[in-house]
């Protein structure tokens, strides 16, 4: 790199890393308050995840800096993450079939 | 991090601009050095790696009748003769997250061209996940000391041991290697390598800060599975 080029880096200014720092404190702080309160149930399953995908979301838009990189990049990274979101929808679906199969011939037996 | 800015070649913002990137005839990641781009697209590996772990472990979990083993309890720890459900794990979390803060503010340090700062920052960094790694060599032995194997544990379903050896042990390997890249590049940010542009000692590429951010990237992604691995594994 040229000297001038590496003059154009520009950074971005400490604060929001700082808030984005404070923030993942917080949401960690509240996803371990929904064990210590033991919270159940839908409740539980459904604070777990947003709490999961604010800090995921985060860490990757501006720890990671996604949030300041152009489309062609992000999309790229971004699209192969619904193949695992059907790989998901799969295995739930084939988890209650294998569980439904163990009960059953567990009761009805072989043949 | 940078305004990308290429001779005779006009940026277009958002989709129409991705199209625009893509269909170039060009490089495709313009502004973003081969190093990043190659980065991410390890990590895209790697995040299928983890979810496929995660997924057999989703299914795993769900397919089995006997009652899985409570994280609540298997993973409490004693403070002052009173069992505090899931402790070390929240510690953990925390440290590791303390780390990724250092490392994204060691990037903007080091583009900023502060190599005091950036260095130590990067040093902070790599105790952080040294500490990590030694709390999770903790948690294996007293896990492996109460008896829980691969095949078999006292806390009910046996595929737990299996999946808890597999997730966390190769989330540890991770954070292992990403400590010792973290060690190097401190010394290499003290001793003025990317001021200088020298030379890697396994590339002919100069030396340059945007490395400094090539390793935050792989730093926060071990952060970033670990909000998974908590997630799924020790709150569900």
């Amino acid at each position: 790199m040229s000297e001038a080029k590496k003059e154009q880096t520009t950074t971005h200014k400490i604060g929001i890393y700082l808030w984005i720092w404070g923030l993942l404190f917080v949401l960690s702080f509240f996803s371990y308050m929904v064990d210590w309160y033991q919270f159940q149930g839908l409740l539980r399953w459904s604070l777990i995840l947003i709490f999961m995908f604010l800090k995921a979301g985060l860490i990757m838009a501006f720890f990671m800096h996604l949030f300041w990189e152009r489309y062609a990049l992000v999309n790229v990274l971004l699209w192969p993450m619904t193949a695992i979101a059907c790989f998901v929808g799969l295995m739930v679906a084939e988890g209650k079939y294998t569980l439904f199969s163990r009960i059953f011939y567990f009761f009805v037996g072989g043949q | 991090m940078s305004e990308p800015k290429i001779e005779g070649y006009k940026f277009k913002p958002g989709y129409s601009g991705m199209a625009a990137d893509t269909a170039s005839d060009q490089t495709m990641f313009k502004g973003v050095h081969w190093g990043k781009a190659m980065m991410w697209i390890f990590l895209l590996s790697d995040t299928f790696i983890f979810s496929c772990f995660l997924i057999s472990y989703m299914k795993g979990r769900a397919s089995t009748p006997v009652e899985w083993p409570n994280p609540s309890e298997v993973f409490a720890l004693n403070a002052f003769g009173v069992p505090v459900p899931l402790l070390l794990i929240a510690i953990m979390t925390f440290v590791l997250i303390t780390s990724s803060g250092t490392m994204a503010l060691a990037v903007k340090y080091g583009y900023e061209r502060n190599r005091k700062m950036c260095g130590w920052l990067i040093l902070a960094t790599a105790l952080g996940g040294l500490t990590f790694v030694g709390m999770q060599a903790f948690e294996w032995s007293k896990l492996i000391h109460e008896g829980v194997r691969p095949w078999e544990n006292p806390f009910g379903a046996p595929q737990f041991g299996s999946f808890f050896f597999m997730i966390t042990g190769f989330h540890g390997t991770h954070v292992s290697i990403g400590v010792i890249f973290l060690f190097i590049y401190a010394y290499k940010t003290f001793a003025g390598h990317y001021d200088e542009g020298k030379r890697g000692w396994f590339t002919s590429m100069k030396g340059d800060y945007v490395e400094i951010e090539i390793l935050g990237l792989y730093w926060h992604f071990v952060d970033l599975v670990w909000v998974f691995i908590f997630a799924f594994f020790y709150l569900w």
